[in-house]
């Protein structure tokens, strides 16, 4: 797969989080950006427009078997797992998997086994401990493995468990993840 | 390496169920497949998905959690509530035109949706001249479905769903409540036929008026979308409406053309040729 994928997981904080990173984008980004965020089901419908506001590139839910392309961001709608199966996106209603649908796991673990050292993975701010799994599975498939700062994030728990898990994770704040991203060009 | 052996494993066992026990999971979608056969494996506290393949293939109790587990029945009544307020204001004012209607609800799991339908219909006046016939692929759950049992606890949740979709009574107007449970109105039922039908490998069996498929074909990889595609093209009457779920789309299928779109966010179709 010569694709990259950038997956991102995020919970309490993760819309301020994505404010300041989504900006940092332009046009020549030359990844697949696909983020999970953990919302309350009812309030998916005010989140895109929210999100379109300051990011040039095209954003929003991916359709069942939608391919998967650079220069995208895709976010996860609420209520259903999103997964990365080949060259494109696959849904599923399973269970919800640490009290989580979309479960930041699930993207991530689909992700590492289809994409090996081509996915970078990135846990946000959030509270308990989803994505930590998902990560060590990235990076166990040798891909990255990036954590947000503990003490820099709103909800330091979901970074602090995904450290636990890898342990050699790159740990940056916020705005030098933007920076991270703002350098994955042509 | 070892995911490699893994992907090997899930196509052995798929063959083999499909040999052993006619269900057919070989053109499902890989990911989510192998998701839960790793859960069912795990259930079953076997290390590896060839054990499992071997317990199926002489264990019919075996195949029977296999399918509870592979066939995804994850359902709720009036689950988004805001697709059966669309339903009301597009699809009903069709039906209305109708003198008697067919209804296919495939893939009913254990029939929650298939009752919100109903409830709905009786509040349209539609009930009565209308026969659903709500159909899914593993006969255990159609019996649940059939007796219209549900967990009293479920019932805040449903209630304000129900009003959520625009419900025009009070829900608890819909079932008796008993100890732990509820059972649904029976008069709701009177018009349903709950049989099995396996959109992988059955056919065609009559013309529909509406035929609602929800959340059903995220399961299937891009061949298996198009067969049952086909499928509703061909059972649909003309002017025939199709409801999908949320993530689902009539776009990346050869049947686009051939539908206009009367609800583009709930995910309702209507058949023009």
């Amino acid at each position: 797969m010569s694709l990259h994928l950038v997956v991102m997981g995020a919970s309490l904080g993760a819309l301020e989080a994505l404010r300041v990173l989504l900006p940092g984008l332009l046009e020549d980004f030359s990844s697949a950006l696909i983020i999970v965020l953990h919302r309350d089901k009812e309030e998916s419908g005010n989140l895109l427009p929210l999100l379109d506001t300051n990011c040039v590139l095209p954003i929003g839910f991916p359709v069942d078997k939608e391919p998967i392309l650079a220069g995208r961001v895709y976010i996860a709608p609420p209520n259903y797992h999103l997964l990365i199966e080949g060259d494109h996106f696959a849904y599923s209603m399973d269970e919800p998997e640490d009290n989580a649908r979309p479960s930041i796991n699930v993207l991530f673990d689909s992700a590492a086994e289809t994409y090996g050292a081509n996915v970078t993975g990135i846990v946000l701010t959030g509270m308990l401990q989803d994505g930590a799994r998902g990560l060590a599975a990235i990076h166990r498939h040798g891909g990255a493995a990036v954590v947000q700062t503990p003490h820099d994030a709103l909800a330091p728990s979901m970074p602090l468990a995904a450290l636990e898990a890898v342990p050699s994770a790159q740990v940056l704040t916020l705005v030098e993840i933007g920076k991270f991203l703002a350098k994955m060009t042509h | 390496m070892a995911i490699e052996i893994e992907d090997i494993e899930v196509l052995l066992l798929t063959e083999a169920v499909y040999q052993r026990w006619g269900y057919d999971f070989r053109d499902y979608a890989p990911t989510s497949l192998k998701r839960r056969i790793r859960r069912c494996d795990e259930l079953e506290k076997l290390l590896s998905i060839s054990s499992l393949q071997e317990k199926i293939l002489r264990d019919s109790d075996c195949m029977q959690r296999f399918l509870d587990q592979v066939s995804v029945n994850v359902t709720s009544m009036f689950r988004d509530p805001g697709l059966y307020r669309a339903f009301r204001a597009t699809v009903v004012p069709l039906l209305k035109e109708q003198p008697s209607l067919r209804i296919w609800h495939a893939g009913c799991a254990s029939g929650e949706e298939v009752y919100s339908i109903a409830i709905l219909l009786h509040e349209e006046d539609l009930l009565g001249r209308t026969r659903i016939y709500a159909t899914d692929l593993d006969q255990a759950v159609l019996e649940r479905a059939k007796e219209g049992i549900y967990g009293l606890g479920l019932m805040k949740g449903y209630t304000e769903n129900y009003q959520a979709a625009g419900g025009k009574a009070a829900f608890s107007e819909y079932y008796h409540a008993g100890h732990g449970h509820v059972v649904m109105r029976k008069d709701l039922s009177k018009n349903i036929v709950w049989a099995r039908h396996n959109l992988v490998t059955d056919a065609s069996f009559n013309e529909f008026n509406l035929i609602l498929c929800r959340n059903v074909l995220i399961y299937f990889n891009a061949r298996l979308q198009e067969r049952a595609h086909r499928l509703f093209y061909q059972s649909l009457a003309e002017g025939g409406v199709l409801v999908l779920g949320r993530q689902e789309t009539m776009r990346l299928t050869p049947h686009e053309s051939h539908y206009r779109t009367l609800d583009g966010r709930e995910k309702i179709f209507q058949r023009m040729i």
